[in-house]
C-alpha cells in the first residue's frame, strides 16, 4: 500500500492508485472538457444572437463547422449535443463527483485511501479514451453526433436521417458505454468505502454533508445507470446488427422503407429518462451537499437541520427514481400515466424544499466571512430558489403542454445543472484548494470571478426562460424562419452578451486556479477553521492521509459556536472534554 | 475603514440579489407567449398564471429573508445565540413543505388536470378529423375527402410524386385531400388530429394553440383543439428532427365554418388531378 509514496513519477503522477492524484486528475480533465464545451457554446451563441453575420475567422479555425463564416446548420445540431453530452457527464459528473468525491471522502471519514484503489485507477484509465472517442467523433465523416444529448432514436439509430447519425453517432454510444463503466466503478468505490472504511467513531450521522450527498448520489447512478447502458447496447445493435428494438415497421427514407419492424421509440424515452432524471440529482445533490459544508464553515455555526436535509435526500432518492416520465408528457406515453408522473414529480418539491430552506436557515445567527466560496454558495441558494420554483411550471404536465421544448427548458435545466452544480465547483474549489495543493488561491480574483459571473450567468439563463414564455423551441439553427418568433430575437441578443460575458469571466478563475498552484500563498493544515476531518492533516494532505494513527471522531460534523461562545468549534476529532479551539477572527 | 468596506459589500451583494429577483419578476410580468387562439389554450395559460402568482411571492418572501440575513449577519455584529434551537428547524421545515405541496398539487391536480383532461379527451361526435404526418423536414395534411373515410397508405408507395402513399386501389383513397405545410380548420369546431410519422420523432405544435404533441413513427398519436380566432398561425417542429429541422414549418389556417366549407368544396382528390 505505501509503494507509490515512494514510486516513479509515472505511478505517482499518471497511473496513481491514491485517491487524491485521481480525484485532482478527474477534476483537470473535467477543466479539459469544459474549456472544448465552453468554446461550442459560444460559437452557438454567438450563431443565435446573430445568425446572418459572417465569421470569416471561424471558417478559417473550424473548417469543418463553418462555411463561408456561417455555422451550418447540421453542425449547429451536432455543436448543441456535444456541448449538452460533453458538459453534462464529461465536466460536471467529472468534477463534481468523480473529482470532489475522490478527493474528499476518504478525507472527511478519516480513511487512508478507498476500498478498491486499483479500480479507481481505472476507473479514471476509463474515462480517458471514453473523452478522446468524443471528441475525436468530431472527425467522423459526416461529423459529430447531432441528436441532442438524449440520442432519441430513429435519429439517432438510423444513419439515413441524417449527417450526425453516421459514425459519429456510433462513437457517441461508445463513448458513453465507456464514461457508464467508468461512473458505475467509481460509484461502487464511493458506496463501499463510505459504508466500510469510517474511522473509528465515524457514525453514519457524523458523516458531513459533502459525504452525504455522495453517497446518496453514487447509489442513485449504480441503480439508474445501467438503464442507459442497456439502452445504449439495443441502439448500437439496431445501428449495427439489424435488430429492430426502438425502430417500428414501416420506416421511410429517402423512398425506401428500412427493413425493420416491431420496436418502438418510446422504449429508449423510458430507459433513458430512468437514468436521465436521477442523473439530474447525482449532479445537484453533491453541489448542495458542497453548499452545507461550506456554509458552516464560512458561517461559523452548525449546518441548520443536519438531520432532516439527510432525511429530505433519501426522500428525493427514491421520488427521483419514479418520476422519469415527466419528460416524456407529450411523448405518446397515456396522458394517465402521465397525470401519475405529474402528480408524483411536485412532491419532490416537499424535500427539496426542506434542502433549500435549510441551506437559507444556515445563514440564521450566522458569522458570515464573506470568503469567495462562501458567495458561491450564496449564488447557489439563490438559483436553487429560482431553478426549483420554475421546475413546478415543468412538472405540471398541463403547463409543460406550452412549454416542453421550449427555452424555458433550456434556462430550467441550466440553471439547475450547470449553474448549481458550477457555483458549487467553484466553491468547493476556492474552500478545499489548500488541501489539495497546500497554497491558497487569490481571494481578491476569486471576488472579481463571482461579480463577474453571478450576475451574467443569471440575467442569460433567466431570460431564457421568457424566450420559453414566447414559445420559442430548442433545437433551432435560425429562430427567425418562424415569424412569431422574430419580434422575440432581441432577447437572444441580451442572452449570447450576457453568457458571452458569464464565459469570459471564467478566465478569471482559471488563471487563478493554475497561477495559484505554483504562486500562491501557503496554505496551513486549517486555514479555515474547520471541524471536519480533512482538515486535522497537513495541506496537501500527504500519501495515506495521516500518520500512523488515524483520526478519531468524536462528534458532528458542524459544532460550531459551542457553548455559545462565538468564537469556539469543536473539531470531531478533538477528545471530549477537552477546551473548544479558538477561532481567530479573520 | 474595514467596517465600511464590509457594510459595502454586503450591501453590494445586497443589490444584487434584490437585482436578479426583481429581474425575474418584472420578466414574468411581461406576457411573452403570442395571443392564445384555441378553446383549451386558455385553460393552459390560466395553469401558468396561477403557478406564476403562487410561486412568484414565495421566489420574493425567500430573496428577503436571505438579504435580511445578509444584512444581519455579514456585518460582522456577533450574532444573537444560540445559533440553532430544534423548534425553529422544525417549523423552518414543516411550514415550506406544506406550503409547496399546497400550491404544487393544487396547481397538477386542481387547475391543471380538467385542462389535460379537456386536450386528451375522447373526441366529440362531429369533430373534424384530419391526419398529419410529420417527415423530414415538412408536414403532410390529408382530409378524408367526401365520404369521411380516410383511403389506406402504404410506406412502399411513399415517394415524391405520392407523398402521402395513397393506394390506387382503394376506392376509399380516390378523393382524400393532401397537402404540404398547410392546415385549413373551422373556427369554433373541435378538431381531432391524427398525428402519424414514417421517419424520426417530429412534434406537432402551433404556440398559439398551446397544442404540442410528438409525431411517433408506429404509433399513432391524436391531439384535440377547437380554434377559437379566424386566422393564421404557425405550426412547428419542436422534436428535434435532423439539419433541416428550423425549417420544418407549417401554416394552420383558421376559417370561418362557411368559409371552411366553401374551401373545402374547391378541393378534389390527390388521386384525381
Amino acid at each position: 500500500m505505501t509503494e507509490t509514496a515512494h514510486a516513479g513519477f509515472w505511478t505517482r503522477y499518471v497511473f496513481s492508485t491514491d485517491h487524491k492524484t485521481i480525484g485532482k486528475q478527474y477534476y483537470f480533465t473535467a477543466v479539459v472538457m469544459a474549456l472544448f464545451a465552453t468554446t461550442w457554446s459560444v460559437l452557438l451563441r454567438l450563431h443565435l444572437a446573430w445568425p446572418d453575420a459572417q465569421w470569416p475567422l471561424f471558417s478559417t479555425l473550424f473548417p469543418g463547422l463553418f462555411q463561408d463564416g456561417v455555422l451550418l446548420p447540421e453542425r449547429y445540431l451536432s455543436l448543441v449535443t456535444m456541448h449538452g453530452t460533453v458538459m453534462i457527464f464529461f465536466v460536471v459528473s467529472l468534477a463534481l463527483v468523480s473529482g470532489f468525491g475522490n478527493f474528499i471522502i476518504p478525507l472527511q471519514i478519516g480513511a487512508r485511501d478507498m476500498a478498491y484503489p486499483f479500480l479507481n485507477m481505472l476507473s479514471y484509465w476509463t474515462i480517458v479514451p471514453a473523452c478522446l472517442l468524443m471528441l475525436g467523433s468530431f472527425f467522423a465523416p459526416e461529423g459529430a453526433a447531432a441528436s441532442g444529448w438524449t440520442a432519441y432514436p430513429p435519429l439517432s439509430a438510423v444513419p439515413e436521417a441524417g449527417p450526425g447519425s453516421g459514425l459519429g453517432q456510433t462513437l457517441w454510444l461508445l463513448a458513453m458505454a465507456l464514461f457508464i463503466a467508468s461512473f458505475t466503478m467509481g460509484g461502487l468505490n464511493f458506496i463501499t468505502t463510505i459504508l466500510n472504511l469510517r474511522t473509528r467513531g465515524m457514525s453514519m450521522f457524523r458523516l458531513p454533508l459533502t459525504t452525504w450527498t455522495l453517497f446518496i448520489a453514487s447509489i442513485l447512478g449504480v441503480l439508474a445507470f445501467p438503464a442507459l447502458t442497456a439502452a445504449a447496447i439495443m441502439l448500437l445493435l439496431d445501428r449495427l446488427g439489424g435488430t429492430s428494438f426502438f425502430l417500428p415497421a414501416g420506416l421511410v427514407f429517402g423512398g425506401e422503407v428500412l427493413p425493420h419492424g416491431g420496436g418502438t421509440p418510446l422504449l429508449f424515452q423510458h430507459l433513458f429518462w430512468f437514468l436521465g432524471h436521477p442523473e439530474v440529482y447525482v449532479l445537484v445533490l453533491p453541489a448542495l451537499g458542497i453548499a452545507f459544508d461550506v456554509v458552516a464553515v464560512f458561517g461559523r455555526r452548525p449546518v441548520f437541520g443536519y438531520r432532516t436535509s439527510v432525511w429530505a435526500l433519501f426522500v428525493i432518492a427514491v421520488l427521483s427514481m419514479i418520476v422519469w416520465g415527466h419528460h416524456m408528457f407529450v411523448s405518446g406515453m397515456s396522458p394517465y400515466v402521465g397525470e401519475y408522473f405529474s402528480v408524483a414529480t411536485v412532491t419532490i418539491t416537499a424535500p427539496f424544499a426542506v434542502l433549500a430552506m435549510n441551506l437559507l436557515g444556515s445563514l440564521w445567527r450566522a458569522e458570515i466571512r464573506l470568503h469567495p466560496a462562501l458567495l458561491f454558495v450564496l449564488g447557489t441558494i439563490a438559483v436553487v430558489g429560482i431553478g426549483g420554483l420554475g421546475g413546478i411550471f415543468l412538472a405540471t404536465a398541463t403547463s409543460d403542454m406550452y412549454l416542453h421544448n421550449s427555452y424555458f427548458v433550456v434556462g430550467h435545466f441550466h440553471l439547475m445543472i450547470a449553474v448549481v452544480t458550477f457555483f458549487a465547483i467553484f466553491a468547493g474549489t476556492y474552500h478545499w484548494f489548500p488541501k489539495m495543493f497546500g497554497r491558497h488561491m487569490n481571494a481578491t480574483l476569486g471576488k472579481v470571478h463571482f461579480w463577474l459571473t453571478v450576475p451574467t450567468v443569471l440575467v442569460g439563463f433567466i431570460a431564457m426562460h421568457f424566450l420559453g414564455m414566447g414559445g420559442e423551441q430548442r433545437h433551432l439553427y435560425d429562430p427567425s424562419a418562424y415569424e412569431f418568433l422574430r419580434p422575440l430575437q432581441w432577447l437572444n441578443v441580451v442572452i449570447s452578451v450576457a453568457l458571452l460575458g458569464a464565459a469570459a469571466a471564467q478566465l478569471v478563475f482559471l488563471v487563478n486556479l493554475v497561477h495559484s498552484i505554483f504562486f500562491g500563498a501557503r496554505a496551513g493544515a486549517n486555514p479555515w477553521e474547520a471541524a471536519t476531518l480533512e482538515w486535522t492533516t497537513a495541506s496537501p494532505a500527504p500519501h495515506l492521509n495521516w500518520g500512523p494513527d488515524l483520526p478519531v471522531v468524536h462528534r458532528g460534523p458542524y459544532e460550531y459556536r459551542v457553548d455559545g461562545a462565538l468564537e469556539g468549534y469543536r473539531p470531531q476529532a478533538a477528545p471530549p472534554g477537552a477546551p473548544a479551539a479558538t477561532a481567530v477572527a479573520p | 475603514m474595514n467596517d465600511r468596506r464590509r457594510t459595502a459589500e454586503v450591501a453590494a451583494l445586497i443589490v444584487l440579489f434584490l437585482g436578479i429577483t426583481a429581474f425575474t419578476v418584472v420578466g414574468f410580468l411581461r406576457s411573452w407567449a403570442p395571443p392564445v387562439a384555441s378553446q383549451h389554450g386558455a385553460g393552459v395559460d390560466g395553469v401558468i398564471t396561477y403557478l406564476l402568482r403562487t410561486t412568484g411571492p414565495v421566489l420574493v418572501l425567500g430573496a428577503l429573508v436571505m438579504v435580511v440575513f445578509l444584512w444581519r449577519y455579514a456585518r460582522g455584529p456577533r450574532p444573537e445565540s444560540p445559533a440553532t434551537n430544534a423548534r425553529a428547524e422544525f417549523w423552518w421545515s414543516v411550514l415550506p413543505v406544506i406550503g409547496m405541496i399546497a400550491i404544487a398539487e393544487v396547481g397538477v391536480v386542481v387547475v391543471g388536470f380538467p385542462v389535460w383532461e379537456q386536450i386528451y379527451a375522447r373526441p366529440p361526435a362531429g369533430a373534424v378529423v384530419i391526419e398529419v404526418t410529420g417527415q423530414q423536414f415538412e408536414w403532410i395534411v390529408r382530409y378524408p375527402g367526401r365520404d369521411g373515410t380516410f383511403g389506406r397508405v402504404a410506406p412502399e408507395l411513399v415517394a415524391k410524386p405520392n407523398p402521402a402513399g395513397l393506394d390506387q386501389s382503394d376506392p376509399a383513397a380516390l378523393d382524400d385531400i393532401v397537402l404540404n405545410n398547410q392546415l385549413h380548420v373551422p373556427a369554433g369546431q373541435p378538431i381531432d388530429l391524427r398525428l402519424r410519422g414514417r421517419d424520426v420523432l417530429h412534434s406537432f405544435s402551433v404556440a398559439a394553440f398551446r397544442v404540442k404533441q410528438d409525431v411517433v413513427p408506429g404509433i399513432l398519436g391524436t391531439t384535440l383543439f377547437a380554434a377559437t380566432t379566424p386566422g393564421r398561425y404557425e405550426i412547428a417542429c419542436t422534436q428535434v428532427c435532423g439539419m433541416g429541422h428550423y425549417r420544418m414549418r407549417g401554416a394552420v389556417h383558421v376559417h370561418p365554418p362557411l368559409e371552411y366549407q366553401a374551401w373545402l368544396d374547391t378541393q378534389t382528390g390527390w388521386l384525381q388531378q
